[in-house]
């Protein structure tokens, strides 16, 4: 814009009287120039820097398909692309393991446990946000401190609680997803947020209507943190898709496994180093299956969770 | 709420507890979900820690016995130093590198969608295949000592040399550490740009500017990535038992046997149930006390915008 300025005959009025206020002024134009030039040299190298950066996050994942391509003598090469691709590695892998059914499983836990916690943590995090109550704040700092309670130390004694009502190994993937019914500490706090800004007075309104507190929560609510609802969903639909420990404690018939857990018993079978049959070809072509899916849900859904992330992390 | 007069008192006390019936209404999944499936599991897990239990036969009180063995046992402090040295390679790595990557994409403006996209997709990745994918990369003659052979540098056995096992989980950790660099991208454009333009006035330089604006601005996110990273790092655990354990031999083991991996082989291989729960229970605490300090810590530190402070 200073270039634009400085090409014009006669500058305008505005110009010359800051000119004539602060003499300064026309030097930092000559500045300006020399800056720009700067600015864009170091522009060019920013994008650099980060093309480079992107190539060290994205990269690994091309390796992964290129080695998923590969025959069995040839995975560990480290050659980019070998021809003939060995497509037929993705067939194998399906003829040898169940991946079907794994996938439908991961599914299916993925989408009950997604829904139940949203609409349990919802629930709740309006009762936090809209109602006033004794212990209100004391019951609210239990939701953030159980937030810090690591899983690690939760994850025997909910073991012995479904094994206690005989849901190990359950063909309804019960211990998989059910506790969500009863909300997450984090949701809750993340929803509150965004019930605590709506304005009270649509409440109110609603209130005046005659509209009970249900189907307060549900019209009026629930429409407009939709947004939000979907961060939730996405985030756990995510979370569950990805989570090995659970499978892996609960899940014990290979027809009942989820993709990770059946991709941890194909690593298991097939790694060479740690005395596997070799094959790790295979192995590649089904982590590449186990990987797709919820990279084209992220692509689909990425607004929800950069937006999510930057939330949670702002208001934490 | 307090502010009643004595005409109003009845009428307002049935209103109060109308909303009270309301709000335990709608807390109650989670009240329920935290009893069944926090508060008792705690106690629970407190007092089998307190017993010898293979969940076939009924908990068998022992005493401080669980306790004492776990002094004795020397993969106790093996796995604990083992995992602290993974935290604390691992949380420094993540801030100061999402801090970067933040600061650079703040300044390239409208592309910083798509490297953002980028950054954040090995998060998305199953924790199992992060394991498997960097089986490969981090292979004897793999990608990555491809790419240090390149700078002439004679590239370890990250799998097998005990060595070098954990820097290669390290590394292979801050590949995912886009949702960082997400958040701190975020806390970043909520500095106010008129502060940088005050202080260039001033005179003041890139690394001041940076000291003294965007580091306090940006100190709640630095503060809260700290302690999530951290608590999660004590409890790493999906991507190393995929490439470590559970097969057959047992290269590299003893230098990946971090806590949580230790914790769950004591549980599930061995069924020794209460041994297990003393050790879930000492790695709580030793949570509680490092987020202790970091909480007392960042009073100090922690910059809240519009504080009076």
């Amino acid at each position: 814009m200073t270039i634009q300025q400085g090409v014009g005959g006669a500058p305008p009025p505005s110009t010359v009287a800051a000119a004539a206020t602060a003499a300064p002024a026309v030097r930092t134009r000559t500045e300006e120039r020399a800056s720009s030039s700067n600015r864009l040299l170091s522009r060019i190298l920013y994008i650099g820097v980060l093309v480079l950066a992107t190539l060290i996050f994205v990269f690994p994942f091309l390796w992964l398909v290129s080695a998923s391509l590969k025959t069995r003598a040839d995975v560990f090469s480290n050659e980019f692309i070998i021809l003939p691709l060995q497509f037929h590695n993705y067939s194998d892998v399906l003829a040898i393991a169940p991946m079907a059914r794994w996938f439908v499983n991961s599914a299916l836990v993925g989408v009950l446990a997604a829904v139940t916690v949203t609409i349990s943590s919802a629930i709740v995090a309006f009762g936090f946000a809209y109602f006033r109550f004794p212990f209100r704040n004391v019951l609210f700092g239990l939701v953030l401190a159980s937030m810090m309670l690591p899983g690690a130390v939760l994850m025997i004694p909910n073991f012995l609680i479904w094994n206690a009502l005989g849901q190990v190994n359950s063909p309804l993937f019960t211990p998989l997803w059910a506790g969500n019914l009863f909300a997450s500490a984090f949701y809750v706090f993340l929803l509150r947020q965004f019930f605590l800004g709506l304005p009270r007075e649509l409440f109110e309104a609603a209130r005046v209507d005659g509209a009970s507190y249900p189907r307060m929560f549900w019209s009026v609510a629930v429409p407009l943190t939709r947004a939000a609802l979907i961060v939730v969903f996405i985030f756990e639909l995510k979370a569950s898709w990805t989570d090995l420990v659970k499978p892996l404690i609960f899940m014990r018939d290979i027809t009942l496994y989820t993709l990770p857990l059946g991709l941890k018993s194909l690593v298991d079978r097939f790694n060479p180093t740690t005395g596997g049959e070799g094959e790790f070809q295979l192995v590649m072509a089904a982590s590449v299956i186990v990987t797709l899916p919820m990279i084209l849900v992220f692509f689909l859904g990425q607004r929800y969770f950069l937006e999510g992330i930057a939330t949670t992390g702002s208001k934490g | 709420m307090a502010t009643t007069g004595a005409t109003a008192a009845p009428k307002r006390r049935w209103r109060v507890s109308e909303q009270t019936r309301w709000g335990y209404i709608f807390l109650l999944p989670w009240i329920i979900g935290f009893v069944v499936f926090t508060a008792g599991p705690m106690l629970a897990s407190f007092y089998l820690s307190f017993t010898k239990y293979n969940v076939i036969r009924a908990p068998q009180f022992i005493g401080l016995r669980n306790y004492e063995l776990m002094l004795d046992d020397r993969r106790i402090p093996l796995s604990l130093l083992n995992t602290a040295f993974y935290a604390l390679l691992h949380v420094p790595g993540v801030i100061i590198f999402s801090l970067l990557l933040a600061m650079l994409l703040l300044r390239v403006g409208r592309s910083s969608g798509a490297f953002r996209t980028a950054f954040y997709l090995p998060n998305v990745t199953p924790a199992v295949a992060v394991g498997t994918l960097f089986l490969l990369l981090l292979a004897g003659n793999g990608l990555i000592n491809q790419v240090l052979g390149v700078f002439g540098i004679d590239g370890p056995n990250w799998l097998t040399d005990p060595t070098w096992v954990k820097p290669g989980i390290v590394l292979m950790s801050w590949w995912t550490l886009g949702a960082t660099v997400v958040i701190y991208f975020a806390a970043l454009r909520n500095v106010p740009v008129e502060l940088y333009e005050a202080a260039q006035i001033d005179g003041a330089n890139a690394w001041a500017q940076f000291k003294s604006i965007t580091l306090p601005y940006i100190s709640g996110a630095i503060f809260f990535t700290v302690i999530v990273n951290t608590i999660a790092s004590l409890q790493i655990f999906a991507e190393v038992y995929t490439m470590f354990f559970g097969g057959k031999s047992g290269a590299g083991q003893e230098a990946a046997l971090f806590y949580t991996i230790y914790l769950f082989q004591k549980a599930f291989a061995d069924l020794d149930f209460g041994y297990a729960s003393a050790m879930g229970w000492l790695l709580f605490v030793i949570i509680l006390v490092i987020t202790l300090i970091q909480v007392r810590l960042s009073n100090r530190f922690v910059f809240y915008a519009g504080d009076s402070r």
